[in-house]
């Protein structure tokens, strides 16, 4: 195929594109174009509270729900993001569903992936037991004060709140740098007293990699933010987690990626439980979510063997972005 | 990776990086922790998805009917328990013999299951003396089941 009149770096990235990858990233688009278009189409926009103008049977909107959540869980895999933090805003921006059911079945969206890739990586001892309990104590705890604060709030509030939270994670995730094997020279009292250290093998290079942290009671400080924000907006954690734990507490980015996932199983839980004594559990929301994220992400993991499109990556922060400037709009009354 | 047989041994014991194949053991609790992991999601996903194709196919006729359910998921959840006649807390478990209520024992079962993960690695920390591990486990399962009871606020009248 010839390419006419385009850029050296775009025809260069053009060819370096596999046949997967561009089914990867029309999957990324696609989800990107139903977001926008389908509201918009259907009339859904600002029917928040009201009645949609279009007559639709009542399976059309789980259905709907079960495709886009396959759709995200495919890019959550190859756009290395969390299919939490995907859930909440994309579904509370382009659903007719109220937020306070979206972030109840966000929370178990996140915690079902996580419930699902925990039982893997701890047995590969990726995931750390040692490390994971004490901040997941910490996380678990705010959590509870999160969702229960969330509730409290005016619906427009925290739509407002969240929108700006997604924003900067769409600026954390193109500016944050990441360690593969961060420099950490000693570790620190605590986490010496707390004996979280480790292992792993790492297949890339054939070594074993001993690993050791440092910083622990400020990145500990951390979790309590990070779990008031993942109980106050339904969220996974996954895009705090692990900068945290990688960047700050210096543990190698395998075992910060893979601890932040099983972290999620812990943390989300305690806030889904707040959630659903609040009575802000719909199964005709949470049960094709949750189906449509562990099908796709299990979709993505193979699609992830043959291609490993960069531009997944972009997409997926620009489908972010534009979730986040919805909720912000939202919050406000456009 | 193998598992390792011996509890209370310490990471440097238990750690061994043979020239032709690294070995890496993980500990026991970790192991204990992923296998009920495992069986708790498992069950968990398989008893939603039963009770769920339970509830579209109208084999179970549900609380809410689902011609009306769109009705009600677009409004906030106080309005939304108003109108349907809902408690909230652990109040299905009244209303198990609808359709729609009956997924949240699948639902409750993957919450849960971090619950019984903790429990099940009690007796192995009690057993190597980490006091404060133990310390935080226990912490840890009285802060989910606190979550867990309702006793921090239920929806409803």
């Amino acid at each position: 195929m010839r390419i006419f009149r385009l850029g050296p770096r775009f025809r260069s990235f053009v060819v370096r594109q596999s046949r997967w990858d561009w089914v990867a990233i029309g999957i990324s688009v696609a989800l990107l174009l139903g977001c926008v278009l389908a509201p918009v189409a259907l009339g859904a926009i600002g029917s928040q509270g009201g009645t949609t103008p279009v007559s639709l049977p009542w399976w059309f909107w789980p259905l709907a729900l079960f495709v886009v959540t396959f759709a995200m869980g495919v890019v959550a895999v190859l756009g290395g993001v969390g299919g939490g933090v995907l859930y909440v805003p994309i579904i509370s921006g382009f659903f007719p569903f109220h937020l306070d059911f979206v972030r109840g079945a966000g929370l178990l969206v996140a915690l079902s992936g996580a419930l699902a890739a925990g039982p893997g990586l701890l047995k590969a001892n990726l995931a750390d037991l040692r490390l994971a309990i004490p901040v997941a104590l910490i996380a678990s705890s705010f959590a509870i004060v999160g969702a229960m604060v969330g509730l409290a709030l005016p619906t427009n509030i925290v739509q407002i709140a969240l929108g700006t939270t997604i924003i900067g994670i769409c600026i954390l995730m193109f500016s944050a740098k990441k360690s593969v094997h961060p420099e950490v020279p000693h570790a620190d009292r605590l986490s010496s007293t707390l004996r979280i250290y480790g292992v792993y093998h790492e297949p890339s290079s054939g070594h074993t990699v001993n690993w050791k942290i440092h910083r622990t009671p400020a990145g500990m400080a951390l979790f309590v933010l990070i779990g008031l924000m993942a109980g106050l907006f339904g969220l996974g954690a996954g895009w705090a987690n692990v900068p945290v734990l990688n960047l700050l507490m210096g543990a190698p980015l395998k075992i910060s990626v893979a601890t932040s996932k099983f972290l999620l199983s812990i943390t989300d839980a305690s806030a889904a439980w707040i959630y659903m004594n609040q009575g802000c559990v719909i199964p005709m929301i949470v049960a094709p979510s949750i189906m449509g994220i562990m099908l796709g992400s299990l979709t993505g993991v193979r699609l992830l063997r043959v291609a490993k499109p960069q531009a997944v990556r972009w997409v997926v922060i620009v489908m972010l972005a534009f979730a986040g400037i919805r909720a912000v709009s939202k919050g406000l009354g456009y | 990776m193998n598992d390792a047989s011996q509890p209370g041994l310490s990471r440097e014991d238990r750690t061994q990086s043979p020239p032709a194949m690294p070995l890496v053991e993980t500990c026991i609790e970790q192991l204990r922790y992923a296998r009920v992991l495992e069986k708790g999601m498992l069950l968990g996903l398989a008893v939603l998805f039963l009770s769920f194709l339970l509830y579209v196919l109208g084999i179970l006729e549900p609380f809410i009917p689902l011609h009306e359910i769109a009705d009600y998921w677009s409004v906030d959840v106080h309005t939304y328990l108003d109108r349907a006649g809902v408690q909230g807390g652990w109040s299905w478990v009244g209303l198990l013999g609808y359709g729609d209520f009956l997924n949240f024992v699948g639902i409750t079962v993957l919450a849960g299951t971090t619950i019984l993960c903790y429990l099940a690695i009690v007796p192995i920390l009690w057993r190597s003396h980490d006091r404060i591990y133990l310390a935080l486990v226990i912490v840890e399962v009285i802060v989910l089941s606190v979550a867990a009871s309702g006793i921090l606020g239920t929806g409803g009248h």
